[in-house]
């Protein structure tokens, strides 16, 4: 037996802490949040293929008799089949709302990084129009740009991505904010490291626990945005099938069938709150190294 | 207070900075508005005659300042849809939302305050466990799942006790009939509430953990008080912050418990608005609840700066 240990050994004897994944799923309520997310996530993307199992029609076809109970889950507004329609409907709406919240981390993160590292009059002026846009309320503002440019998918998910953008820079700014004082981006900038270099190797690894619990945050916002707008009929068009559609068209048969609504809102409450329960543990993980460990 | 003033002038140079950016949305708009009132079959002298009572031959930057000016003096423009002048479209709808916006305040900011404190008071109980829990998954929820569930529950299915839509006659005030409010109150107070509860009990918290409340409380002063009059204010000033948000985000929020309720009010007129294109309505409705927002932000800031001492000097920064 020899005296010194191994590298091995005192890397195992110093404890490094565990990722930001490995703590979030170590907690039970991350578990639950994925379990939920993970169920509706299958549900959309696999129902487009099962439908011919369901009921063998397309989910624009002109099937029967509306509101009938015809089928398993009966007839919709315009007596096509509900199970159908909402194996159909809910791939779009993840779509969407993954890109709208990819394009608001992208632009939110960038002009984010660039105000805090900058400083001075370009911090100043990013954060102005920050301001002006956190003015409008998200809703609004995007009901303002579908008056301008039609209800279309890609105004969708620009515009919400657009409107997701301030309120993730102002987030990603404070946590630039605090890592570029640290000394091993001074000892980047001696060696004369281009900007953006230190922005992406340096910087970006040390926010990465509040960009993620913003993805989190700005994706469950973008699945309740896109199903609210075309809820209000001024996102999705008939005849595509989707939830929030559903609902809008079903929701005057509430008594008579009630499936054609209770499906796509169940669909959609089942998808927000496992988001939502993913995104508190995130922020749980990304503030305390010893989550979970106790539990 | 320069502090203030400056906040003010903040206030003001948004909400202008606002109104070019909603100005400039309607200049993208393919066709032009008079065309839009008078339809595909409208005769070129009509066109032109509708052109010059607009003033839309007019220099860009002069029809903005005086579509500004209106904005001031009520005047809001011309709806393209009813082809009346956009205030009168509005006056009464503003008034119903209103009701419903101050009905789900008054409800939702004691019963977060309350259920925020009692979960902080809790801290790693069953009763802390269940309201942060339920909080969570209702924080999670867009507005109309639960405006859903609530009919569901309340107007149709278990127990039908609440009509699920408004239908007051036209020209009669929604508060005479109460029944009709509570569900829409209720989605939006359901809506709110979590925000609130969340930030009172984090806050409360922090402010429990501090030096001053432990101070109290080995000087022996009775737990009641330490809670009322040590702890409760120092927690309020950050709470109204969050309080802003959510009241400033219900005039948003309130377009979709609107539109599902068929409630009167100005988010359902937003809603028609978008849907028939009638751009002056929406920029008369963007621009208003925009002013609500920045009002309700401001507010709220400056009850931070008058309950800080170290802000209410205004001394450094």
């Amino acid at each position: 037996m020899s005296v010194i240990d191994s590298p091995q050994d005192i890397a195992r004897e110093v404890e490094t802490p565990p990722g930001l994944l490995r703590r979030l799923v170590r907690q039970r309520q991350a578990k639950i949040g994925i379990a939920l997310t993970g169920v509706v996530v299958l549900l959309a993307v696999l129902g487009p293929l099962l439908l011919p199992w369901a009921t063998g029609y397309t989910s624009t076809q002109f099937a029967g008799r509306p509101f009938q109970a015809d089928g398993l889950f009966g007839t919709d507004n315009l007596g096509r089949d509900v199970l159908s329609r909402f194996l159909d409907g809910g791939l779009r709406l993840l779509i969407y709302a993954a890109l709208a919240t990819l394009l608001g981390m992208v632009l939110g993160g960038l002009t984010g990084m660039v105000a805090a590292y900058q400083g001075g009059w370009v911090d100043s002026i990013i954060m102005r129009a920050n301001d002006v846009m956190l003015a409008l309320p998200q809703l609004v503002f995007a009901l303002l740009a579908i008056t301008v440019l039609g209800p279309q998918g890609w105004v969708l998910v620009v515009v919400i991505g657009i409107t997701h953008a301030p309120r993730i820079a102002r987030v990603t700014r404070s946590a630039t904010v605090e890592v570029i004082t640290e000394d091993f981006i001074r000892a980047a900038e001696m060696y004369a490291v281009p900007k953006w270099k230190i922005l992406v190797k340096d910087v970006l690894p040390n926010i990465t626990g509040p960009l993620m619990v913003e993805l989190g945050l700005r994706m469950t916002y973008s699945i309740g945005a896109v199903a609210s707008l075309s809820f209000l009929g001024l996102g999705m068009q008939p005849p595509t099938a989707d939830w929030g559609l559903m609902i809008n068209e079903n929701r005057i048969a509430l008594v008579v069938q009630p499936w054609g609504v209770i499906l796509p809102v169940l669909a959609i409450a089942v998808l927000t709150v496992g988001t939502n329960l993913i995104t508190d543990s995130l922020a749980r993980a990304s503030a305390n190294v010893n989550v979970g460990a106790t539990k | 207070m320069p502090i203030i003033l400056r906040r003010l002038a903040t206030s003001v140079l948004i909400l202008l900075a606002v109104s070019v950016m909603v100005f400039v949305a309607t200049l993208l708009l393919p066709g032009d508005p008079a065309q839009a009132i008078l339809g595909q079959q409208a005769t070129p002298e009509r066109l032109a005659a509708l052109r010059e009572q607009m003033n839309l031959n007019d220099p860009v930057l002069q029809r903005y300042f005086s579509w500004l000016g209106g904005l001031f003096v009520g005047d809001l423009g011309i709806s393209a849809a009813s082809g009346g002048p956009v205030s009168a479209l509005l006056g009464e709808r503003i008034g119903a939302s209103l009701v419903l916006l101050v009905a789900a305040s008054l409800i939702s900011l004691p019963v977060g305050f309350l259920v925020g404190t009692y979960s902080a008071l809790r801290r790693g109980r069953t009763g802390d466990h269940v309201t942060t829990g339920v909080s969570l998954v209702l924080a999670a929820l867009p507005e109309f799942v639960i405006g859903i569930a609530l009919i569901t529950l309340f107007s149709t299915t278990v127990f039908p006790i609440l009509p699920s839509v408004t239908m007051a006659p036209p020209g009669e005030a929604v508060w005479n009939y109460p029944l009709q409010l509570v569900l829409p109150t209720l989605t939006l107070v359901l809506v709110v509430t979590p925000y609130i509860t969340r930030m009172m009990r984090a806050t409360m918290l922090e402010v429990l953990d501090s030096g001053y409340v432990e101070m109290a409380r080995l000087k022996g002063v009775p737990e009641r008080q330490v809670i009322l009059r040590h702890a409760l204010p120092h927690a309020l000033s950050p709470v109204a912050q969050v309080v802003a948000i959510q009241l400033a985000w219900m005039a948003g929020g309130v377009v979709v418990v609107e539109f599902l309720f068929r409630y009167p009010g100005i988010g359902q007129a937003l809603v028609d608005a978008v849907a028939n294109r009638d751009v002056q309505v929406v920029q008369a409705l963007s621009i208003l609840i925009a002013a609500v927002y920045i009002i309700v932000n401001l507010l709220a800031d400056m009850v931070g700066i008058l309950t800080n001492p170290k802000l209410r000097t205004g001394g450094t920064r």
